[in-house]
């Protein structure tokens, strides 16, 4: 037998396979070309939209915040949490494996912040600045750690004194 | 060959049975039934035991999926169980570190007799142990050792309540321990039927009873009715000592010892107990400082029969029995006579009315022997070989194993009337129904538990995995659905349902709740400290870096302790930590928790360790470096990371 017939041979059976399975279930709609979605690339391919940082608020629970005067019984509460919590990966005096604090709230609003703390995984995902940041921190994550709203708005009131 | 296949698949599309070794399986849409769709959950919990790996198996039902495997008395290189610091102290027994058992019967704790899913408890069979595991976290917290004991079988089932779990001695030995001839058996062996009080905060013996030296094989509590009563079978009522498989096998009738625990506990406290020496460790695990500690006992409170009236009867009970199974209404007492074909079934009702009136055959030590006649309820004619342990459904029918017909079949609780018969591929052993042994089973599914795989699945060499069959016992007729492998042998098996338990469990241990001795909370608290040759390094670990990663000034001879906090707190972010040339397994540390790894370096050199478990994109950079130098060096202590 020839390769070429032998091929001939397993093409019909395949065919015959095909039509066997498809007749089998007795709903053979949906053949149709569909094309799978490729994988999404790690870092962001597309540029980053075009707004406004400030006006960006994250994605994630918090909507909307006031800034007042500064609370400075809150600002102590946010410094014992941020240096329980965060420092293993954000420094204030230099970039570590995240950026600093410092100076953020000229850079971000302050609702982004306390998105990006409280739902790191779904903005890393999807806002473009979070995603350029993993980019720049050649893809190591923000981890979630875990804090609440009350604690995520003390750090964010600390934040506001690292200028 | 194409004509072949076409045929086969014609008969596969017509969902025609696949043979004589399918069972029922063609008969409906078994694959929908144990399909559960990629993110979906199952039903079910089901807690097989390892039996000889010493572990716990957790899977889903329908989906026979493995969920996780929970090291209990063996050592778990995959956990570090029983290699850390911290578990260590787990598997310590009066004999010293043991890190294997034969893990036999797991038993979910009950409230008002239904599975509560708070904790799931197991019985360790060769150096009798119980353990119990935490399942807001699924791990063990407990492990008791149980003295005067050999074989420790029919044990851990628990209580209505869960006031106690229980352990009855299979291999009855010296009580108190002594060197004696084997050959004085009848003279100076005993048995031990131990109750287990059992605690939020921990477990420890209530007390003994003191019982002839017969084999306690296993045991299960009554309920409604029956609460304040615990059943044991026996076997071996020859007081034989050798070829057992023979000799032990001579009477006609064995016993179950039915105890009344309540009346144990008013003995107790009139002070009828006496002190025996006994030595035993108690083994804690503190979720707080994620560590073990061993605390050692040396006396037992210890009831004797022909002391306490009322404690504790024989109900005799034909050919061996093996599992002794409660109905859902406490009446109904099964012995499994494993070397018959009938089950003999007691009645609660009537061994009360014989207690009553003082109706006894014959009292040995202390313990009067009831009539046979006078508690029987009924007896379940099979036809079936061997039968070993009988679960319940919902709806008022009994599920028996029979090892020797190698099936299950089903009867009706008080008519005794054969209903339906399945075989099983090979010799069932266990059977387990969720919730099939307490007051509120959840029927729907039937787990049979089989002693040989041979040619059920894929070969793997001479040893396989035993196999498990799932049936479907919602209709009249059992349906096999599905086949899957399990770990080890498991001998018995707990249901519940899914979100009785998946409420509970924890995702992480919360960074300011841990208060281990030699946890860090932060990477500004990293250190090391050297007190002679015993140097502790104080790591923390966060995706995904180790702080420090740079130490030198180790050296050869060193008793090096890294204690390594994972900083992390959110789900599912472990990090693992190993040492090239460490004799020793990782460490795998969950988000919140301190755990401990102990290195004795032996050679001058630079040695890597590393982060095992994957954890972001850059885990792979997640590593380090100790240098470690010659013995009597000066090399300077000190530690870095992020410096240059």
């Amino acid at each position: 037998m020839t390769r070429t017939m032998k091929n001939q041979q397993w093409s019909l059976l395949v065919l015959l396979l095909a039509i066997l399975i498809s007749s089998c279930g007795g709903n053979s709609s949906s053949q149709t070309g569909e094309t799978t979605t490729p994988p999404k690339p790690m870092v962001a391919e597309e540029e980053p939209e075009e707004t406004d940082p400030m006006k960006n608020k994250g994605i994630g629970p918090i909507s909307s915040v006031e800034l007042g005067e500064i609370d400075e019984a809150m600002v102590a509460e946010g410094k014992k949490i941020y240096e329980q919590m965060c420092t293993a990966c954000h420094k204030i005096d230099k970039k570590y494996i995240g950026p600093s604090p410092k100076g953020i709230l000229s850079r971000r609003s302050p609702e982004w912040i306390m998105n990006m703390i409280l739902n790191p995984v779904e903005m890393i995902e999807k806002d473009p600045i979070a995603r350029q940041l993993l980019a720049e921190a050649n893809g190591a994550p923000m981890a979630n750690q875990g804090l609440t709203e009350e604690q995520a708005r003390q750090i964010l009131e600390y934040f506001r004194t690292l200028e | 060959m194409a004509t072949l296949l076409l045929v086969f698949l014609v008969s596969a599309c017509n969902q025609q049975s696949g043979g004589d070794k399918a069972g029922a399986l063609g008969s409906g849409d078994a694959a929908s039934k144990v399909y559960v769709a990629p993110g979906e959950y199952d039903e079910f919990y089901a807690f097989l035991s390892g039996g000889f790996s010493g572990q716990m198996s957790v899977y889903g039902l329908p989906s026979g999926r493995l969920l996780k495997i929970i090291p209990v008395f063996a050592q778990d290189a995959e956990k570090g169980w029983g290699y850390n610091e911290e578990t260590k102290p787990m598997l310590n027994t009066s004999y010293g570190f043991v890190p294997w058992d034969d893990a036999h019967h797991p038993e979910l704790s009950q409230t008002n007799g239904v599975p509560d899913g708070r904790w799931v408890f197991i019985n360790g069979n060769n150096t009798p142990r119980i353990a119990r595991i935490d399942l807001t976290t699924f791990e063990t917290t407990d492990i008791i050792e149980i003295p005067n004991s050999g074989g420790n079988h029919s044990s851990p089932f628990t209580t209505e309540n869960t006031e106690y779990v229980v352990a009855g001695t299979r291999f009855s030995v010296p009580f108190p321990q002594k060197d004696v001839a084997i050959s004085s058996y009848k003279e100076n062996f005993k048995g031990a039927l131990s109750f287990i009080k059992v605690e939020e905060e921990g477990l420890d013996i209530a007390f003994q009873i003191l019982v002839p030296g017969y084999d306690y094989d296993l045991a299960h509590s009554g309920k409604g009715k029956s609460h304040g009563w615990t059943f044991f079978t026996t076997y071996n009522t020859e007081e034989s000592h050798t070829l057992k498989e023979v000799n032990a096998s001579q009477n006609d009738k064995d016993f179950i010892a039915a105890v009344n625990w309540k009346k144990a506990e008013e003995y107790l406290s009139q002070g009828k107990a006496k002190d025996f020496p006994a030595e035993y460790l108690v083994n804690r695990y503190d979720e707080s400082t994620h560590t073990a500690t061993s605390t050692k006992h040396e006396t037992v409170k210890v009831l004797i029969p022909s002391e306490c009236p009322g404690l504790i009867y024989y109900l005799p009970t034909p050919k061996s029995p093996h599992g002794v199974d409660v109905d859902p209404t406490g009446e109904y007492i099964v012995g499994n006579g494993k070397l018959s074909a009938d089950l003999t079934i007691h009645s609660f009702d009537k061994m009360m009315a014989a207690i009553e009136s003082q109706s006894f055959d014959d009292e040995i030590d202390g313990i009067p022997v009831l009539k046979f006649e006078d508690v029987l309820a009924g007896t379940v004619q099979s036809g079936g070989l061997g039968p070993l342990h009988t679960e319940f459904d919902a709806n008022g029918n009994a599920y028996t194993t029979f090892f020797i017909s190698s099936e299950v079949v089903k009867w009706k609780v008080g008519t005794w009337e054969v209903l339906d018969r399945a075989p099983c591929y090979y010799s069932v052993g266990h059977l387990m129904i969720p919730g099939g042994d307490s007051k509120k089973p959840w029927g729907k599914y039937l787990v049979a538990m089989n002693k040989i795989t041979k040619d059920r699945y894929l070969p793997t060499g001479p040893e396989m995995n035993h196999s498990a069959q799932l049936f479907d016992i919602s209709g009249d007729k059992m349906q096999l659905i599905l086949d899957f492998p399990t770990v080890g042998e498991p001998h018995y098996a707990q249901g519940i349902a899914a979100d009785v338990v998946m409420q509970n469990s924890k995702k992480i241990y919360p960074l300011n709740e841990n208060n281990h001795a030699h946890a860090i909370k932060n990477e500004s608290e990293v250190k090391i400290v050297r007190e002679g040759d015993v140097v502790r390094i104080y790591m923390t670990s966060i995706r995904s870096h180790f702080a420090p990663d740079n130490i030198e000034g180790i050296k050869v001879g060193d008793k090096v302790y890294i204690h390594l906090t994972n900083l992390e707190q959110d789900w599912d972010t472990p990090h693992g930590l190993s040492v090239l040339g460490a004799r020793n397994a990782e460490l795998l540390v969950m988000p919140g928790q301190t755990e401990t790894l102990y290195w004795e370096p032996q050679r001058p050199g630079v040695y890597p360790f590393y982060c095992t478990d994957f954890c972001s994109a850059l885990h792979q950079e997640m590593q380090g470096y100790i240098r470690v130098s010659a013995k009597g060096s000066n090399t300077e202590l000190k530690w870095s990371v992020g410096e240059d």
